[in-house]
């Protein structure tokens, strides 16, 4: 079966409203449906690995949410399929976030290492 | 953009055949610029970098304006690639 | 002209909100023109496109009234590469993602436009030559 790459860079994009990142839950069906999938986060999306982050449920009037996006569990779960999920390292250390604050079970890559998976997958999806 | 173009290179120096299709606003660098030669080292690298024609147009940016290395094209060469199994990736 | 082939694009885009809707439905209709069948997973902002309830207006700024300015309409657009793509003999399949219609509204499409899911766009990786993935920032 051919393996695709989902490279997922942007980030908190209306994470609130849809109360998921709807691209970590795209893989989630597509993984449902049958895909072989990997998931690599660069850019601010690497944030989505820091563990014990949880959207606030906002209110709007009498309005109250009561399912705010958990990424870092969405991405736990995802691992739980078996889709690998790897992290860009330079992104991490960019942004000040150290392998301590990471959910585990996602594997960090180098340039080298994100080169080694997209030689490596069928497919290559950016979002 | 210094991702992506950072990208084209590895996977160039790796030995694949890498081709950068500048559309929309990534063909603003594709201007001759003496402060910025970073797509003219990629075109040197072996990176085969082409531009949109349609946004070259848009933007005013005339052939003989272009990097050294920064030819005009077509989209077809888009289709032309993906129908061959290019990877094809959008940044 | 190439042999045919057939590939999927995924959009997420809506219309009217910047150059990518623009540049994906330049590449399906190039595609269609090259003699290739097409395949389009609309995704988030992208079941706008093909909304048929868009209208024209008129653009007072410029001076023109709404016939006059014959201001753009994207659902005009992938309604004249689905009519371009059957006489030429070519396939065009697009495809609403079904919950990112509901959450919108945007349950009126043009004609050729059906819903599903994503279990589609996996489907169409497997059967179609190469998937183009256009993301929104």
């Amino acid at each position: 079966m051919a393996t695709t790459l989902n490279i997922i860079e942007s980030a908190y994009r209306a994470t609130i409203e849809e109360q998921d990142d709807t691209i970590v839950w795209i893989t989630h069906a597509m993984k449902g449906a049958g895909a072989e999938l990997s998931v690599l986060l660069r850019g601010n999306a690497v944030n989505y690995c820091v563990t014990g982050q949880k959207a606030p449920e906002i209110s709007f009037g009498a309005w109250q949410q009561t399912h705010a996006a958990q990424i870092d569990q969405d991405l736990i779960a995802l691992m739980g399929k078996g889709v690998p999920v790897y992290v860009m390292e330079e992104d991490l250390a960019k942004r000040g976030i150290s392998l301590s604050e990471l959910i585990s079970g996602v594997k960090t890559v180098n340039r080298e290492g994100l080169l080694d998976l997209i030689e490596n997958h069928d497919r290559i999806w950016h979002w | 953009m210094a991702y992506f173009y950072d990208l084209a290179s590895g996977l160039k120096e790796r030995g694949n055949t890498v081709t950068l299709f500048l559309i929309q606003n990534g063909v603003l660098p594709a201007r001759k610029n003496p402060s910025d030669s970073t797509l003219a080292k990629l075109a040197t690298a072996g990176v085969n970098i082409l531009a949109d024609h349609l946004s070259l147009q848009e933007r005013g940016i005339e052939d003989n304006a272009l990097v050294d290395g920064v030819a005009s094209a077509e989209l077809d060469v888009v289709i032309d690639q993906m129908a061959d199994g290019v990877k094809t990736l959008w940044h | 002209m190439s042999e045919k082939k057939t590939l999927t694009f995924c959009l997420m885009d809506p219309p009217f909100e910047n150059a990518r809707t623009t540049t994906a439905l330049r590449l399906i209709d190039t595609a269609v023109r090259r003699g290739h069948n097409v395949n389009i997973f609309a995704y988030e902002g992208a079941v706008g496109v093909p909304f048929s309830k868009q209208s024209a207006h008129a653009n007072k700024v410029h001076g023109f009234e709404a016939d006059e300015w014959n201001h753009p309409l994207p659902k005009d657009w992938v309604s004249e590469i689905m009519k371009h793509a059957e006489k030429a003999g070519s396939k065009v399949d697009w495809i609403n993602c079904g919950l990112c219609v509901d959450e919108r509204g945007m349950n009126e499409a043009v004609p050729g436009v059906r819903r599903g899911t994503p279990g589609d766009l996996v489907n169409w990786a497997n059967t179609s030559d190469n998937t183009l993935i256009i993301p929104t920032k």
